[in-house]
């Protein structure tokens, strides 16, 4: 029941903001500072996803497998691979690392 | 595809992926819940994650001028692949079109995927074997890749990576997220100060004091 409070509210939130966007009336933008901010806020936010999610277990920072499959996402980004054999590889890696029993 | 392995059931993966349709806030709300978060927290960080969607239809709702009519059907489409395909046509026409095939091509798709990855999930068992829970973080750092250009948005990551590790143990989850986007403002508001240092002393914006 709770995880469909939270998949509800989610939903509700996310799709008033894509809405909001849209009706908000030109100009709004027109702020240099509101458009760096725009433009700042989701950095923020992935970056510090991509940290919690793969250096941290539950509330605890952990440095496992994980670790080693992002670093062969970071490469496969860096070598221009397309968007699934990015993640393929962080999968991958990650999977054949724990399998050595790391 | 994540969900699954995290203790939502297939219906639930498969509604979060036709009601929410912004990936990243999607794979948040379910890593905040697999981490035992509480709901609504969950759901904050989720939502906003989902804000920058709103900077988006503000660009997109001038290259689009859609009738206000239609805005509240293409709002859920309003997402970063959306964006950038639209950003990049050169007529409002091929903007439309770019749009609106992007849009219904992606919700397609990543529907099919959901529902095909939580049936896969559910045969495979433990997704952490696998290595899928790497997946999630991937996911992020390609979206991350493309918007990192300048040493402002380096800043703003490595100050964002180190109050969302670093608060992890000390605030009750969902939280640190959100405090790891105070980042944004900090980065801007410390290089404003650095530059108006070295032209004229003007007086100090408030862009630094609303949080």
């Amino acid at each position: 029941m709770n995880t469909w409070i939270a998949i509800g509210v989610t939903a509700l939130g996310c799709y008033a903001v894509k809405l909001a966007g849209l009706l908000v009336p030109e100009g709004a933008l027109d702020r240099p500072l509101v458009r760096r901010l725009a433009a700042l806020l989701p950095v923020a936010l992935l970056a510090a996803l991509t940290a919690q999610q793969t250096f941290a277990d539950g509330r605890v920072p952990v440095l496992d497998a994980r670790a080693a499959g992002l670093a062969a996402a970071a490469v496969a980004l860096v070598l221009r691979a397309p968007f699934l054999l990015v993640v393929a590889a962080a999968v991958v890696v990650t999977a054949g690392v724990r399998a050595m029993g790391a | 595809m994540t969900s699954a392995g995290s203790g939502l059931t297939l219906l639930q993966t498969c509604a979060l992926s036709l009601l929410v349709f912004t990936g990243a806030s999607q794979f948040a709300l379910v890593g905040a819940l697999a981490a035992g978060g509480n709901p609504l927290t969950a759901a904050a960080g989720a939502f906003f994650l989902g804000v920058r969607n709103a900077f988006y239809g503000l660009r997109l709702s001038q290259l689009l001028a859609l009738p206000r009519a239609v805005r509240p059907f293409a709002a859920q489409w309003v997402i970063d692949e959306t964006t950038a395909v639209a950003l990049a046509q050169p007529t409002r026409r091929s903007v439309r079109i770019g749009f609106t095939v992007t849009g219904l091509s992606l919700y397609v798709l990543w529907n099919l995927t959901t529902l095909l990855g939580a049936l896969g999930a559910d045969a495979i068992g433990d997704t952490a074997a696998w290595g899928l829970d790497a997946a999630g973080p991937a996911v992020f750092l390609a979206l991350l890749a493309p918007m990192v250009k300048t040493g402002v948005e380096r800043a703003v990551a490595a100050l964002a990576v180190v109050l969302g590790l670093g608060l992890l143990p000390v605030l009750p989850a969902g939280l640190p997220v959100l405090v790891a986007a105070l980042a944004a403002p900090v980065v801007l508001w410390a290089q404003g100060r650095r530059s108006r240092g070295r032209t004229s002393p003007r007086r100090d914006h408030a862009q630094g004091e609303d949080r």
